[in-house]
Protein backbone atom coordinates (compact mmCIF):
# COMPACT_ATOMS: atom_id res chain seq x y z
CA UNK A 1 0.00 0.00 0.00
CA UNK A 2 2.85 2.51 -1.17
CA UNK A 3 1.06 5.84 -1.60
CA UNK A 4 1.25 7.43 -4.87
CA UNK A 5 3.89 9.67 -4.55
CA UNK A 6 6.94 10.36 -6.97
CA UNK A 7 9.43 9.09 -4.12
CA UNK A 8 8.91 6.72 -1.66
CA UNK A 9 8.78 9.03 2.01
CA UNK A 10 10.89 8.31 4.33
CA UNK A 11 8.75 5.91 6.71
CA UNK A 12 9.83 6.16 10.45
CA UNK A 13 9.94 9.99 10.20
CA UNK A 14 7.29 10.18 8.10
CA UNK A 15 5.38 8.06 11.00
CA UNK A 16 6.70 9.80 14.04
CA UNK A 17 5.07 13.13 12.73
CA UNK A 18 2.11 11.55 11.84
CA UNK A 19 1.75 10.30 15.47
CA UNK A 20 2.87 13.75 16.64
CA UNK A 21 0.01 15.22 15.04
CA UNK A 22 -2.18 12.77 15.88
CA UNK A 23 -1.78 12.40 19.11
CA UNK A 24 -1.52 16.34 19.93
CA UNK A 25 -5.34 16.59 18.16
CA UNK A 26 -6.92 13.47 19.81
CA UNK A 27 -5.69 14.97 23.64
CA UNK A 28 -6.99 18.48 23.16
CA UNK A 29 -10.07 17.00 21.23
CA UNK A 30 -11.17 14.48 24.11
CA UNK A 31 -9.87 17.34 26.82
CA UNK A 32 -12.25 19.79 25.21
CA UNK A 33 -14.66 17.12 25.15
CA UNK A 34 -14.77 17.40 28.85
CA UNK A 35 -16.31 20.61 28.70
CA UNK A 36 -19.59 19.20 27.24
CA UNK A 37 -22.45 19.68 29.84
CA UNK A 38 -20.48 21.80 31.90
CA UNK A 39 -19.23 24.83 30.31
CA UNK A 40 -19.49 28.48 31.37
CA UNK A 41 -22.00 29.86 28.58
CA UNK A 42 -24.62 27.37 26.63
CA UNK A 43 -22.68 29.01 23.17
CA UNK A 44 -19.51 28.02 24.99
CA UNK A 45 -20.71 23.82 25.74
CA UNK A 46 -21.87 24.22 21.75
CA UNK A 47 -18.13 25.95 21.04
CA UNK A 48 -15.96 23.31 23.05
CA UNK A 49 -18.37 20.09 21.68
CA UNK A 50 -18.16 21.43 18.35
CA UNK A 51 -13.82 22.05 18.39
CA UNK A 52 -13.74 18.54 20.40
CA UNK A 53 -15.35 16.94 17.28
CA UNK A 54 -13.20 18.74 14.90
CA UNK A 55 -10.11 17.60 16.34
CA UNK A 56 -11.04 13.86 17.21
CA UNK A 57 -11.85 13.93 13.40
CA UNK A 58 -8.62 15.33 12.65
CA UNK A 59 -6.68 12.97 14.69
CA UNK A 60 -8.97 9.97 13.31
CA UNK A 61 -7.78 11.05 9.54
CA UNK A 62 -4.03 11.68 11.14
CA UNK A 63 -4.56 7.64 12.66
CA UNK A 64 -5.73 6.59 9.39
CA UNK A 65 -2.58 7.97 7.48
CA UNK A 66 -0.50 6.43 10.09
CA UNK A 67 -2.27 3.21 9.89
CA UNK A 68 -1.51 2.63 6.39
CA UNK A 69 2.36 3.39 6.83
CA UNK A 70 2.22 1.07 9.61
CA UNK A 71 -0.36 -1.66 9.00
CA UNK A 72 -1.73 -1.24 11.87
CA UNK A 73 -5.71 0.22 12.30
CA UNK A 74 -6.48 3.78 13.28
CA UNK A 75 -8.44 2.67 16.68
CA UNK A 76 -6.12 0.13 17.61
CA UNK A 77 -3.51 3.17 17.36
CA UNK A 78 -5.66 5.69 19.16
CA UNK A 79 -6.99 3.11 21.88
CA UNK A 80 -4.51 0.72 22.84
CA UNK A 81 -1.22 2.09 23.71
CA UNK A 82 0.56 2.54 27.11
CA UNK A 83 0.08 6.53 28.44
CA UNK A 84 4.14 6.53 28.27
CA UNK A 85 3.53 6.05 24.30
CA UNK A 86 1.71 8.56 23.55
CA UNK A 87 3.86 11.38 21.54
CA UNK A 88 1.62 14.45 22.39
CA UNK A 89 2.97 17.52 23.74
CA UNK A 90 3.42 18.37 26.86
CA UNK A 91 1.42 21.95 26.68
CA UNK A 92 -1.35 19.21 26.45
CA UNK A 93 -0.17 17.53 29.98
CA UNK A 94 -1.89 20.01 32.28
CA UNK A 95 -5.23 18.66 33.17
CA UNK A 96 -8.51 20.45 32.09
CA UNK A 97 -8.00 22.94 34.92
CA UNK A 98 -10.94 25.89 34.39
CA UNK A 99 -12.19 27.74 31.81
CA UNK A 100 -8.77 29.85 31.33
CA UNK A 101 -6.76 27.42 31.40
CA UNK A 102 -8.37 26.11 29.03
CA UNK A 103 -8.85 29.30 26.81
CA UNK A 104 -4.72 29.86 27.62
CA UNK A 105 -4.01 26.12 26.20
CA UNK A 106 -6.79 26.28 23.49
CA UNK A 107 -4.38 29.77 22.11
CA UNK A 108 -0.47 28.21 22.74
CA UNK A 109 -1.70 24.83 21.10
CA UNK A 110 -4.17 26.53 17.83
CA UNK A 111 -1.29 29.37 17.12
CA UNK A 112 1.58 26.48 16.98
CA UNK A 113 -0.90 24.33 15.36
CA UNK A 114 -1.19 26.58 12.56
CA UNK A 115 2.66 27.27 12.17
CA UNK A 116 3.22 24.06 11.89
CA UNK A 117 0.12 22.98 9.11
CA UNK A 118 1.64 25.95 6.95
CA UNK A 119 5.37 23.83 7.22
CA UNK A 120 3.59 21.21 5.65
CA UNK A 121 1.32 22.88 2.87
CA UNK A 122 2.04 21.72 -0.11
CA UNK A 123 4.29 19.14 0.79
CA UNK A 124 5.40 16.03 -1.39
CA UNK A 125 3.77 13.22 0.82
CA UNK A 126 0.41 14.10 -1.16
CA UNK A 127 -1.98 12.03 1.28
CA UNK A 128 -0.85 14.66 3.75
CA UNK A 129 -0.39 17.68 2.08
CA UNK A 130 -4.27 16.83 1.04
CA UNK A 131 -5.33 16.83 4.41
CA UNK A 132 -3.33 19.50 5.69
CA UNK A 133 -5.42 21.77 3.24
CA UNK A 134 -8.17 20.45 4.65
CA UNK A 135 -7.08 21.00 7.95
CA UNK A 136 -6.14 24.75 7.84
CA UNK A 137 -9.33 25.91 6.93
CA UNK A 138 -11.15 24.28 9.88
CA UNK A 139 -8.59 25.26 12.09
CA UNK A 140 -8.28 28.90 11.65
CA UNK A 141 -11.68 29.10 13.41
CA UNK A 142 -10.44 27.30 16.10
CA UNK A 143 -7.83 29.78 16.37
CA UNK A 144 -10.42 32.55 15.55
CA UNK A 145 -12.43 31.14 19.05
CA UNK A 146 -9.14 31.14 21.00
CA UNK A 147 -7.97 34.86 20.17
CA UNK A 148 -11.34 36.20 21.16
CA UNK A 149 -11.44 34.63 24.51
CA UNK A 150 -7.74 35.11 25.45
CA UNK A 151 -9.08 39.55 24.50
CA UNK A 152 -11.56 39.00 26.89
CA UNK A 153 -10.26 37.62 29.94
CA UNK A 154 -7.19 39.49 29.23
CA UNK A 155 -9.30 43.06 29.38
CA UNK A 156 -11.05 41.86 32.46
CA UNK A 157 -8.85 42.61 35.27
CA UNK A 158 -9.58 41.01 38.17
CA UNK A 159 -10.38 37.29 38.80
CA UNK A 160 -10.66 36.68 34.86
CA UNK A 161 -6.91 38.46 33.98
CA UNK A 162 -5.62 37.13 37.03
CA UNK A 163 -7.23 33.05 36.05
CA UNK A 164 -5.65 33.88 32.87
CA UNK A 165 -2.09 35.10 34.06
CA UNK A 166 -2.08 31.79 36.80
CA UNK A 167 -2.62 29.61 33.94
CA UNK A 168 -0.09 30.61 31.45
CA UNK A 169 2.73 30.68 34.04
CA UNK A 170 1.61 27.28 34.46
CA UNK A 171 1.39 26.15 30.60
CA UNK A 172 5.34 28.43 30.34
CA UNK A 173 7.50 25.93 30.77
CA UNK A 174 5.65 23.44 28.12
CA UNK A 175 4.48 26.12 25.83
CA UNK A 176 7.06 25.58 22.83
CA UNK A 177 6.49 21.68 23.29
CA UNK A 178 4.74 21.73 19.71
CA UNK A 179 7.85 22.16 17.93
CA UNK A 180 10.19 19.45 20.12
CA UNK A 181 12.21 18.52 17.00
CA UNK A 182 11.01 15.25 15.52
CA UNK A 183 13.28 12.10 14.86
CA UNK A 184 15.15 12.30 11.70
CA UNK A 185 13.99 15.53 10.43
CA UNK A 186 16.42 16.00 7.68
CA UNK A 187 14.44 13.18 5.74
CA UNK A 188 11.45 15.08 5.91
CA UNK A 189 12.43 18.30 4.96
CA UNK A 190 15.02 16.59 2.43
CA UNK A 191 11.94 14.49 0.86
CA UNK A 192 9.89 17.85 0.60
CA UNK A 193 7.44 16.74 3.37
CA UNK A 194 8.45 19.50 5.81
CA UNK A 195 9.44 22.66 4.94
CA UNK A 196 11.38 23.85 7.93
CA UNK A 197 13.02 22.55 11.10
CA UNK A 198 10.71 22.98 13.89
CA UNK A 199 13.49 25.24 15.76
CA UNK A 200 12.69 27.68 12.99
CA UNK A 201 9.19 26.69 12.92
CA UNK A 202 8.99 28.10 16.66
CA UNK A 203 10.55 30.92 15.86
CA UNK A 204 7.92 31.67 13.47
CA UNK A 205 5.03 31.20 16.45
CA UNK A 206 7.10 33.29 18.58
CA UNK A 207 6.93 36.08 16.25
CA UNK A 208 3.32 35.08 15.39
CA UNK A 209 2.34 35.24 18.85
CA UNK A 210 3.97 38.19 20.09
CA UNK A 211 1.88 41.30 18.86
CA UNK A 212 -1.20 39.35 20.28
CA UNK A 213 0.18 38.34 23.70
CA UNK A 214 1.57 42.18 23.71
CA UNK A 215 -1.31 43.43 22.46
CA UNK A 216 -3.31 42.17 25.98
CA UNK A 217 0.06 42.96 28.08
CA UNK A 218 0.32 39.40 28.48
CA UNK A 219 3.77 37.93 28.86
CA UNK A 220 5.78 35.34 26.13
CA UNK A 221 6.52 32.09 27.26
CA UNK A 222 9.90 31.16 27.55
CA UNK A 223 11.75 28.85 25.48
CA UNK A 224 10.51 24.85 26.40
CA UNK A 225 12.04 23.78 29.71
CA UNK A 226 13.70 20.58 28.29
CA UNK A 227 13.33 20.53 24.58
CA UNK A 228 14.21 17.35 23.92
CA UNK A 229 12.04 15.61 25.82
CA UNK A 230 8.99 17.73 25.29
CA UNK A 231 6.50 14.64 24.23
CA UNK A 232 7.94 12.67 26.72
CA UNK A 233 7.01 11.95 30.34
CA UNK A 234 3.16 12.55 30.58
CA UNK A 235 2.63 12.98 33.82
CA UNK A 236 -0.61 12.27 36.59
CA UNK A 237 -3.08 14.17 34.41
CA UNK A 238 -2.65 12.14 31.21
CA UNK A 239 -2.53 9.29 33.09
CA UNK A 240 -6.24 9.86 34.24
CA UNK A 241 -7.26 11.15 30.84
CA UNK A 242 -5.95 8.11 29.39
CA UNK A 243 -7.79 6.19 31.52
CA UNK A 244 -10.93 8.23 30.77
CA UNK A 245 -10.60 8.12 26.83
CA UNK A 246 -9.58 4.08 27.56
CA UNK A 247 -12.07 3.15 29.87
CA UNK A 248 -14.62 2.00 27.32
CA UNK A 249 -12.20 0.07 25.14
CA UNK A 250 -10.57 -1.56 28.00
CA UNK A 251 -14.38 -2.78 29.14
CA UNK A 252 -14.69 -4.91 26.68
CA UNK A 253 -11.68 -5.68 24.26
CA UNK A 254 -12.07 -6.15 21.14
CA UNK A 255 -16.28 -5.83 21.08
CA UNK A 256 -17.43 -4.66 17.91
CA UNK A 257 -20.08 -1.63 17.54
CA UNK B 1 -13.12 6.59 14.63
CA UNK B 2 -14.89 5.49 11.37
CA UNK B 3 -14.13 8.10 9.19
CA UNK B 4 -10.53 6.87 10.07
CA UNK B 5 -11.64 4.25 7.30
CA UNK B 6 -11.89 7.06 4.52
CA UNK B 7 -7.90 7.70 4.93
CA UNK B 8 -7.51 4.40 4.35
CA UNK B 9 -9.93 4.67 1.68
CA UNK B 10 -7.89 7.29 -0.10
CA UNK B 11 -4.30 5.74 0.47
CA UNK B 12 -6.09 2.45 -0.97
CA UNK B 13 -7.35 4.72 -4.28
CA UNK B 14 -4.06 6.25 -4.41
CA UNK B 15 -2.01 2.75 -4.35
CA UNK B 16 -3.51 2.16 -7.06
CA UNK B 17 -6.36 -0.03 -6.44
CA UNK B 18 -8.72 2.43 -8.25
CA UNK B 19 -5.98 2.89 -11.22
CA UNK B 20 -6.30 0.79 -14.31
CA UNK B 21 -9.96 1.45 -15.11
CA UNK B 22 -11.70 4.31 -17.21
CA UNK B 23 -10.28 8.14 -15.73
CA UNK B 24 -13.59 8.94 -13.96
CA UNK B 25 -15.60 11.65 -15.22
CA UNK B 26 -14.89 14.80 -12.93
CA UNK B 27 -18.34 16.31 -11.97
CA UNK B 28 -19.31 19.75 -12.11
CA UNK B 29 -18.86 19.89 -16.00
CA UNK B 30 -22.25 20.94 -18.05
CA UNK B 31 -20.87 17.79 -20.01
CA UNK B 32 -23.79 15.99 -21.84
CA UNK B 33 -24.68 12.62 -21.54
CA UNK B 34 -22.67 10.46 -23.39
CA UNK B 35 -24.78 8.97 -26.37
CA UNK B 36 -26.82 6.09 -25.59
CA UNK B 37 -29.18 5.55 -23.31
CA UNK B 38 -30.19 8.58 -22.13
CA UNK B 39 -33.46 7.31 -20.12
CA UNK B 40 -33.52 8.31 -16.04
CA UNK B 41 -32.64 5.03 -14.30
CA UNK B 42 -36.03 4.11 -12.95
CA UNK B 43 -35.92 3.43 -9.08
CA UNK B 44 -36.42 -0.06 -7.80
CA UNK B 45 -36.73 -1.77 -10.72
CA UNK B 46 -36.19 -5.37 -11.42
CA UNK B 47 -34.08 -5.45 -14.01
CA UNK B 48 -30.68 -2.88 -14.28
CA UNK B 49 -31.51 0.54 -15.05
CA UNK B 50 -29.30 2.50 -18.04
CA UNK B 51 -26.18 2.71 -17.08
CA UNK B 52 -23.91 6.09 -17.60
CA UNK B 53 -22.36 9.13 -15.95
CA UNK B 54 -25.55 11.39 -16.91
CA UNK B 55 -27.89 8.11 -15.02
CA UNK B 56 -25.52 8.05 -12.26
CA UNK B 57 -25.35 11.52 -11.37
CA UNK B 58 -29.18 11.98 -11.51
CA UNK B 59 -29.33 9.23 -9.16
CA UNK B 60 -27.24 10.83 -6.63
CA UNK B 61 -29.22 14.30 -7.41
CA UNK B 62 -32.06 12.52 -5.07
CA UNK B 63 -29.36 11.62 -2.37
CA UNK B 64 -30.17 13.78 0.41
CA UNK B 65 -27.70 14.87 2.99
CA UNK B 66 -28.37 13.95 6.31
CA UNK B 67 -27.74 16.66 8.21
CA UNK B 68 -28.83 19.48 5.98
CA UNK B 69 -31.77 16.91 4.48
CA UNK B 70 -32.75 20.10 1.74
CA UNK B 71 -29.42 19.56 -0.24
CA UNK B 72 -28.91 16.67 -2.03
CA UNK B 73 -25.06 15.35 -2.48
CA UNK B 74 -25.09 17.18 -6.07
CA UNK B 75 -26.29 20.17 -4.71
CA UNK B 76 -24.04 20.37 -1.64
CA UNK B 77 -20.75 20.45 -4.48
CA UNK B 78 -19.64 16.71 -2.35
CA UNK B 79 -19.32 14.57 -5.47
CA UNK B 80 -16.26 14.66 -6.68
CA UNK B 81 -15.65 11.87 -9.58
CA UNK B 82 -17.69 9.36 -10.82
CA UNK B 83 -16.44 6.67 -12.88
CA UNK B 84 -17.85 3.66 -14.46
CA UNK B 85 -15.85 0.70 -15.06
CA UNK B 86 -15.96 -0.19 -19.04
CA UNK B 87 -16.75 -3.57 -18.40
CA UNK B 88 -19.05 -4.84 -16.36
CA UNK B 89 -17.18 -4.02 -12.80
CA UNK B 90 -17.76 -1.38 -10.42
CA UNK B 91 -19.81 2.18 -10.41
CA UNK B 92 -16.99 4.28 -8.38
CA UNK B 93 -18.32 7.84 -6.55
CA UNK B 94 -15.36 9.65 -4.84
CA UNK B 95 -17.01 12.47 -2.62
CA UNK B 96 -15.25 15.27 -0.86
CA UNK B 97 -16.45 15.60 3.31
CA UNK B 98 -17.30 18.93 4.18
CA UNK B 99 -15.38 18.98 7.36
CA UNK B 100 -12.55 16.32 8.54
CA UNK B 101 -14.23 14.86 10.94
CA UNK B 102 -17.96 14.92 9.50
CA UNK B 103 -20.16 12.16 11.09
CA UNK B 104 -22.17 12.08 8.74
CA UNK B 105 -19.72 10.88 5.89
CA UNK B 106 -20.34 6.93 6.46
CA UNK B 107 -24.45 7.68 5.96
CA UNK B 108 -23.48 8.97 2.80
CA UNK B 109 -21.30 6.62 1.43
CA UNK B 110 -23.95 4.04 2.33
CA UNK B 111 -26.92 6.04 1.27
CA UNK B 112 -24.91 6.39 -2.69
CA UNK B 113 -24.33 3.02 -2.45
CA UNK B 114 -28.10 1.89 -1.53
CA UNK B 115 -29.28 4.18 -4.27
CA UNK B 116 -26.94 2.99 -7.10
CA UNK B 117 -27.38 -0.50 -6.45
CA UNK B 118 -30.63 -0.53 -8.89
CA UNK B 119 -27.89 -0.37 -11.72
CA UNK B 120 -26.69 -3.50 -11.11
CA UNK B 121 -22.83 -2.91 -10.68
CA UNK B 122 -20.99 -2.89 -7.68
CA UNK B 123 -20.70 0.02 -5.90
CA UNK B 124 -17.22 1.63 -4.67
CA UNK B 125 -17.74 4.91 -2.51
CA UNK B 126 -14.09 7.14 -1.52
CA UNK B 127 -13.26 10.00 0.28
CA UNK B 128 -10.69 12.31 -0.84
CA UNK B 129 -9.26 15.31 0.10
CA UNK B 130 -7.83 16.00 -3.40
CA UNK B 131 -9.55 19.12 -3.39
CA UNK B 132 -10.94 20.53 -0.27
CA UNK B 133 -14.64 20.86 -0.24
CA UNK B 134 -15.16 24.70 0.30
CA UNK B 135 -18.73 26.62 0.78
CA UNK B 136 -18.54 27.68 -2.76
CA UNK B 137 -19.15 24.63 -4.68
CA UNK B 138 -22.87 24.34 -3.20
CA UNK B 139 -24.86 24.97 -6.27
CA UNK B 140 -27.70 27.80 -6.42
CA UNK B 141 -30.28 25.76 -6.23
CA UNK B 142 -28.78 24.24 -3.24
CA UNK B 143 -28.10 27.74 -2.13
CA UNK B 144 -32.23 28.32 -2.93
CA UNK B 145 -33.08 25.75 -0.91
CA UNK B 146 -30.56 26.52 2.20
CA UNK B 147 -32.63 29.88 2.15
CA UNK B 148 -36.25 28.35 1.99
CA UNK B 149 -35.31 26.15 4.83
CA UNK B 150 -34.18 29.10 7.02
CA UNK B 151 -30.20 28.58 6.92
CA UNK B 152 -28.48 31.35 5.54
CA UNK B 153 -25.81 30.28 2.65
CA UNK B 154 -22.78 31.08 2.92
CA UNK B 155 -21.34 34.21 1.26
CA UNK B 156 -20.63 34.23 -2.44
CA UNK B 157 -17.43 34.96 -2.18
CA UNK B 158 -15.46 32.44 -1.01
CA UNK B 159 -13.17 32.43 2.45
CA UNK B 160 -9.59 31.56 1.71
CA UNK B 161 -7.44 29.19 3.41
CA UNK B 162 -5.44 32.08 4.73
CA UNK B 163 -8.28 33.41 6.67
CA UNK B 164 -8.06 37.02 4.95
CA UNK B 165 -12.08 36.75 5.62
CA UNK B 166 -12.38 37.08 8.72
CA UNK B 167 -15.65 35.87 10.48
CA UNK B 168 -16.10 39.76 11.87
CA UNK B 169 -15.26 41.53 9.13
CA UNK B 170 -17.26 39.37 6.71
CA UNK B 171 -20.21 41.30 4.38
CA UNK B 172 -22.88 41.00 6.61
CA UNK B 173 -25.21 37.75 6.38
CA UNK B 174 -28.28 38.43 5.55
CA UNK B 175 -31.38 36.71 7.63
CA UNK B 176 -33.00 34.03 5.77
CA UNK B 177 -36.35 35.01 8.08
CA UNK B 178 -36.46 38.78 6.84
CA UNK B 179 -33.75 39.59 4.60
CA UNK B 180 -31.73 42.47 7.31
CA UNK B 181 -28.42 42.69 6.88
CA UNK B 182 -28.18 43.72 10.26
CA UNK B 183 -26.98 40.49 11.78
CA UNK B 184 -24.19 39.10 14.30
CA UNK B 185 -22.28 36.36 14.98
CA UNK B 186 -23.52 34.62 17.88
CA UNK B 187 -21.51 31.44 17.87
CA UNK B 188 -18.69 30.74 15.47
CA UNK B 189 -19.77 27.07 16.22
CA UNK B 190 -23.18 25.33 15.84
CA UNK B 191 -24.88 22.36 15.81
CA UNK B 192 -23.03 20.67 13.13
CA UNK B 193 -19.72 21.10 12.27
CA UNK B 194 -20.44 22.92 8.83
CA UNK B 195 -22.98 25.57 10.33
CA UNK B 196 -22.83 28.73 12.64
CA UNK B 197 -25.30 30.43 14.47
CA UNK B 198 -26.05 34.17 14.21
CA UNK B 199 -28.75 36.66 15.40
CA UNK B 200 -30.84 39.16 13.69
CA UNK B 201 -31.28 42.53 15.27
CA UNK B 202 -34.09 43.81 13.09
CA UNK B 203 -36.76 40.56 13.46
CA UNK B 204 -34.94 39.07 16.48
CA UNK B 205 -34.30 35.88 14.88
CA UNK B 206 -31.09 33.22 15.75
CA UNK B 207 -30.55 31.58 12.81
CA UNK B 208 -27.85 28.87 11.25
CA UNK B 209 -25.83 30.39 8.14
CA UNK B 210 -23.33 27.83 6.79
CA UNK B 211 -19.86 28.16 8.04
CA UNK B 212 -17.88 29.44 4.90
CA UNK B 213 -14.48 27.27 4.71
Amino acid sequence: MTPNVTAAPPATALAALLRSMADDEFVIGFSDSEWTGIAPLLEEDVAMSSLAQDELGHAAALYGLLATLTGSDPDTLAYDREPADYRHCRLLDHGRGDWAMTIARRFLYDSADAIRLEGLAGGSWAPLAELVGKLIREERYHRMHAEAWLERLARRSGEPRDRLLAALEALAPDAATVFTPLPDEPALIGAGILAAPMHELEARWCATIAPILAGSDLPMPPPARDPERGRLDHGDAFRWLWGEFTSVRRADPGATW
Amino acid sequence: MSEAGTQIGIARARAGSIAGSATPAPVGSATPAPTGSATPAPTGSATPAALDDAAVLAALGEVMDPELPMLSVVDLGIVHRVGIDPADGPIRVEILPTFVGCPALELIKAAIADRLAPFGRPVEVTATFEVPWTTERISDDGRRALLAAGIAPPPATPADAAGSVLIGLEPRVPCPHCGSRRTVLENVFGPTQCRTIRYCADCRQPFEAIKPV
